[in-house]
């Protein structure tokens, strides 16, 4: 084969080669080019952009600081985590351990299809319809109940904040967390199911000591691949958390409006000149998230791959 | 010897202790059939909502006039939103499709050493990338240095989008096609590009068409990459170096409109966009993945005979 391996083949080769490449040279433009559109930011601001909270665009009195944004990130993820996770695991042990047969598909695939619904469509779901319910039925009487004393419930009840941002992102990220999780878990050989079950222990006794063991590394990876989408998401994040800007953004109140470093982009784009320090500071903003979001996947994914090629390798070979 | 009273005790002592697992099972039951409660009411509130608030808004008129003047009675439609997803799916897919075929035969064909697994690793990577910084990433490389938000630009960001699916999905698929197909290609003395591209290819022909597919359904509902790219307009394409309108664009522009007839449209031109999302998805799961099953089994089943 190597001797008679002709031009054709060669070409074909370099050919495939460079499409691979093409991935590589992508992510290396994405570092480049952020970087040196936000390179006016950082000179003028230095590390105060990271750590300022100052967000001032009018002309002569420009002052950028992303802290806030950053700090709505992590606390919008973070608790839309906090409700997805349980909930996610949940959902994959019933259809992994619990669930009869004739539920277990329709139910799995109603989930994978719920993970294809665009974002926009939660978004106008959260704005159009979801948002009163939460409204009337949670933030009033929560904010009837503890009033302005207790610093979380303050602020006025309106629907656009931080709590209706949250809980919509933690319902889209159900079903990318509980179809991952699943996967996993049904990765679990039956033979370790088996020796718990000899021992005469119960489902969750099952799940305790054979599943959650033998799956751990690959359902941390899930959590992680989960937070990635969740600190990336934007149109659902923009249409719903209020979109305060500067030292107001910082989350302090879940009935406050917020800002996330994606939803500032999406919402202040439209105002920026080209070439201004303002359109610097939202590609500034982007290099952030693209470093956070990076930081995550890779984590994630050395995680989840583990598992999957021992999967893999039980299931193929 | 054991005395009565002792074994009265024991057994007491086994049945506090079983029992009390029982119950910890039934409750952890209860408490996952909960979960899954709670998680699927909201999905299907969703989907409820589109359908019903969206089906109101449907009309010929909908679907293919131009957008009215914001406010005005004349409410127009969707039309230029629906051409310009169609026209954004197919300028992507050309970029996306072949780059990401190719590079999914080089990890499947050649990529069994230490680049293939490079490759693979930030393929994957950028599969789950925040899709606002490829946004970003296409204004400063295109938008910028041309000067103008275009067609163009759109589809490069979406085709960064679909690349990666394309790419894993097709390499998943060439995998399962068996040595021995290609050993017989290279028996009778053909090429190794024939072969790959007359035996393997066609043999994964459903796997690669799914993963085709799957990736046009998740460009299709893109919003962040392309409110930075084709900006958005109410008039039927012009030209692909000018903005155009796409269905996302279209539901996050109507959605901050104050007016209940705006609130309506966006209702229908969400109902269009989950209609194309999920028919291709459900098509693509009834068609393909079914009978993947069964070639599959059919490629395991000639596996083990050799």
């Amino acid at each position: 084969m190597k001797k008679g391996s002709s031009i054709t083949d060669k070409i074909f080769k370099y050919v495939a080669i460079g499409a691979a490449t093409y991935v590589l040279v992508i992510i290396v433009l994405i570092v480049i080019n952020l970087t040196t559109g936000s390179a006016q930011v950082w000179q003028k601001e230095g590390i105060s952009f990271l750590t300022g909270s100052d967000w001032n665009s009018v002309d002569g009195r420009e002052s950028y600081g992303a802290a806030p944004y950053i700090m709505g990130t992590l606390v919008n993820a973070g608790i839309a985590m906090a409700i997805a996770i349980p909930l996610s695991f949940g959902i994959a042990m019933f259809l992994s351990e619990l669930a009869p047969k004739l539920l277990r598909t329709p139910l799995a695939m109603v989930i994978e299809l719920l993970a294809a619904i665009p974002s926009v469509v939660y978004g106008l779901w959260g704005l159009l319809v979801f948002r009163t319910y939460i409204q009337n039925w949670i933030e009033i009487p929560l904010h009837n109940l503890f009033g302005d004393q207790s610093i979380i419930f303050a602020g006025t009840p309106f629907g656009l904040d931080i709590l209706t941002a949250s809980i919509v992102l933690a319902i889209m990220i159900i079903p990318t967390i509980a179809s991952i999780s699943k996967e996993i878990m049904l990765a679990v050989p039956n033979s370790q199911r088996e020796a718990a079950y000899m021992l005469g222990a119960t489902k969750w006794e099952v799940f305790r000591i054979a599943v959650l063991p033998y799956s751990k590394s690959g359902l941390i990876g899930a959590i992680i691949l989960g937070l990635g989408r969740a600190v990336g998401e934007t149109m659902a994040v923009t249409m719903l958390i209020g979109n305060a800007t500067g030292a107001a953004a910082f989350p302090s109140s879940l009935f406050g409006p917020g800002q996330t470093l994606s939803s500032i982009m999406a919402n202040e784009f439209a105002e920026a000149s080209q070439g201004g320090l303002h359109l610097a500071a939202l590609i500034g903003i982007g290099l952030i998230l693209f470093l956070l979001a990076f930081a995550i996947n890779v984590i994630a994914h050395l995680l989840v791959a583990k598992v999957i090629k021992s999967h893999e390798g039980a299931v193929l070979a | 010897m054991i005395t009565v009273e002792q074994r009265a005790e024991f057994r007491k002592h086994f049945r506090y202790n079983v029992g009390r697992r029982l119950v910890l099972d039934k409750v952890v039951k209860c408490i996952v059939f909960l979960c899954v409660v709670v998680a699927v009411v909201p999905l299907v509130a969703i989907l409820v909502n589109v359908f019903s608030n969206g089906a109101a808004a449907l009309s010929w008129n909908f679907l293919t006039e131009i957008p009215g003047a914001v406010g005005s009675n004349d409410l127009g439609g969707i039309g230029p939103a629906i051409q310009g997803t169609l026209v954004l799916i197919g300028l992507s897919s050309l970029i996306g499709v072949p780059v990401g075929v190719m590079g999914g035969i080089f990890l499947s064909e050649y990529g069994n050493n230490r680049y293939g697994k490079t490759v693979r690793f930030f393929n994957d990577v950028l599969a789950e990338f925040p899709t606002i910084v490829i946004g970003v990433f296409t204004f400063i490389l295109i938008v910028l240095t041309v000067g103008d938000f275009s067609v163009w630009a759109g589809s490069f960001a979406l085709s960064i989008v679909m690349l990666p699916i394309v790419m894993r999905t097709t390499e998943e698929s060439l995998k399962l096609v068996p040595v021995t197909y290609r050993e017989a290609g290279y028996a009778l003395g053909i090429r190794r590009w024939r072969v790959v591209f007359t035996i393997v290819l066609s043999g994964a022909k459903s796997g690669l068409v799914t993963g085709i597919l799957l990736s046009v359904a998740r460009i299709a509902g893109e919003t962040a990459p392309l409110v930075f790219t084709i900006l958005g307009s109410s008039q039927f394409i012009q030209g692909l170096d000018g903005p155009i309108d796409a269905l996302p664009l279209r539901i996050w522009r109507l959605s901050s409109l104050p007016y209940d007839s705006s609130v309506t449209q966006g209702w229908g031109a969400a109902f269009v966009l989950i209609i194309l999302v999920l028919s291709i998805n459900i098509g693509v799961r009834y068609l393909f993945l079914r009978r993947k099953g069964q070639t599959l089994l059919k490629f395991k089943r000639l596996g083990s005979m050799s």
